[in-house]
């Protein structure tokens, strides 16, 4: 017994390292479990405060840029606006039904709340955005996080004022999307290394793929179906493989981004519960 | 100003500038992260027990993590160069070495020479961790190099760079 009392006493500093050392990569590998105790959610409200304080000041020389992406925006959903476009077989006439009050608002499946994004990185291989929008403002976790331009990535942490969103640079990070154009369905994730460039797997070889290619979200994604994600920069053809590995080059300016879009859906409990009783029956 | 309170306040300023600024510049390339803020450890007294050294390095690098959203990550690695840092001076400098007078770690006391390989093995240490930490294997040996070896040259140049523009002039202390 002396003896462990004196190998503890001889080696007390390194001992009290490897116990520091242990406590840090505990938290690195169970970040998870981790960040949802309570001291973590106080760290990033005080985090957030600073960062919230910086952003005033990048906001503003970045107004101009973030006005052109909104602009553009607008551009292009206005262009997609029924009254736009005229229908000249009289069987399909738009008429809005007037039974219904509300028609629209009864089949609503996803909401969009604006979030300002108060911090962003883009260099490590696991990048977070922080948002100025949390659980008092309606954000849940698990919702999508969308760009005026391309999706960003999942919500991952509330706390009362603010939100930390995995970014689709984040190498944990899987999104289900498919090919504009002929609609075959894949998925992608970043491998940690350039943030211009995210791989898009499982497309198999008899799909016609150019370079240029538009890549939206899938219908079995958490984002609403047709978001732009990204325009095919390299294909790559193995030749021991059926399917391509594609480069994709993400809509979203990931260094500049300043506002987003959480999008909540309005189906996704109901979503849930049938498919958890589904599993459940199976296993019975 | 005494040297608890310059510490104290190097402790916020070196978070802050690689939060809000080194953190904020466009990538230049993909294996380069400019590492700035474990400078603080460099600059630390000698006369730090060694046991308190280890945990200031630790809550140094979590508080940096709570900015970085990688809670462990840098605490890891300062936790290890905040331990190996009193072997490393004792190799380059033996126990009556006259820069012990002076208060921490600077080409001022140890000379440049020595100073420079210290900044050297500490930051290829440094990063060494975080890289490993952070892609979890080494996948691809030669990715995993060229991240280690230039993230290392840029936080040298910085660390150099930090070190003449705020060259810290040291009284050489005596018994008197």
């Amino acid at each position: 017994m002396r003896n462990v009392f004196l190998f503890i006493r001889r080696n007390l500093n390194f001992l009290f390292f490897l116990i520091l050392q242990g406590f840090a990569l505990y938290m690195l590998f169970h970040y998870n479990r981790f960040h949802e105790a309570v001291f973590l959610d106080t760290a990033s409200e005080v985090t957030g405060r600073i960062n919230r304080q910086y952003n005033t000041v990048e906001y503003y020389f970045r107004l101009k840029k973030t006005n052109d992406i909104l602009v553009e925006e607008n551009q292009r959903l206005r262009n997609l606006l029924k009254e736009d476009f005229l229908i000249p077989d009289t069987s399909s006439e738009l008429a809005f039904d007037t039974i219904r009050v509300d028609s629209i608002e009864q089949y609503r499946r996803y909401q969009y709340y604006p979030a300002k994004v108060i911090n962003n990185s883009v260099t490590g291989q696991n990048n977070y955005l922080t948002i100025a929008r949390g659980y008092a403002q309606g954000v849940r976790k698990d919702m999508a996080v969308v760009s005026p331009s391309g999706i960003v990535g999942t919500v991952v942490n509330v706390s009362k004022n603010m939100a930390t969103i995995m970014s689709l640079l984040h190498r944990q990070s899987r999104v289900s999307v498919s090919l504009k154009k002929t609609g075959e369905t894949g998925s992608i994730e970043w491998d940690g290394k350039d943030p211009l460039i995210i791989t898009f797997k499982n497309i198999p070889k008899s799909v016609p793929v150019k370079i240029g290619d538009t890549v939206v979200t899938s219908r079995y994604s958490t984002f609403p179906a047709g978001q732009l994600v990204g325009t095919i920069s390299a294909v790559e053809s193995e030749t021991g493989s059926n399917f391509y590995t594609l480069k994709l080059r993400p809509l979203t300016n990931f260094f500049n981004i300043q506002f987003v879009y959480v999008v909540r859906n309005l189906q996704r409990e109901e979503q849930e519960e049938i498919e958890k009783a589904t599993l459940k029956q199976e296993r019975e | 100003m005494s040297e608890m309170l310059k510490n104290i306040i190097r402790f916020f300023i070196l978070i802050f500038v690689q939060v809000f600024i080194l953190n904020k510049i466009p990538p230049l390339h993909q294996f380069i992260v400019p590492y700035l803020y474990f400078i603080y450890i460099f600059w630390l007294p000698y006369k730090i027990p060694r046991l308190s050294l280890t945990l200031l390095g630790f809550v140094y690098g979590l508080c940096y993590d709570f900015f970085s959203k990688t809670p462990g990550l840098h605490a890891a690695a300062c936790t290890l160069i905040a331990y190996l840092r009193p072997f490393l001076i004792n190799i380059f400098m033996s126990k009556e070495d006259p820069g012990f007078n002076y208060i921490a770690p600077a080409p001022s006391s140890m000379g440049w020479t020595p100073y420079i390989v210290f900044v050297l093995v500490l930051s290829f240490l440094h990063n060494f961790w975080i890289v490993l930490l952070e892609t979890l294997s080494f996948g691809n040996f030669w990715y995993f190099l060229g991240k280690v070896v230039a993230t290392t040259g840029v936080s040298f140049l910085l660390i150099m760079i930090t070190e003449i523009l705020f060259y810290r002039k040291q009284k050489f202390r005596t018994n008197n």
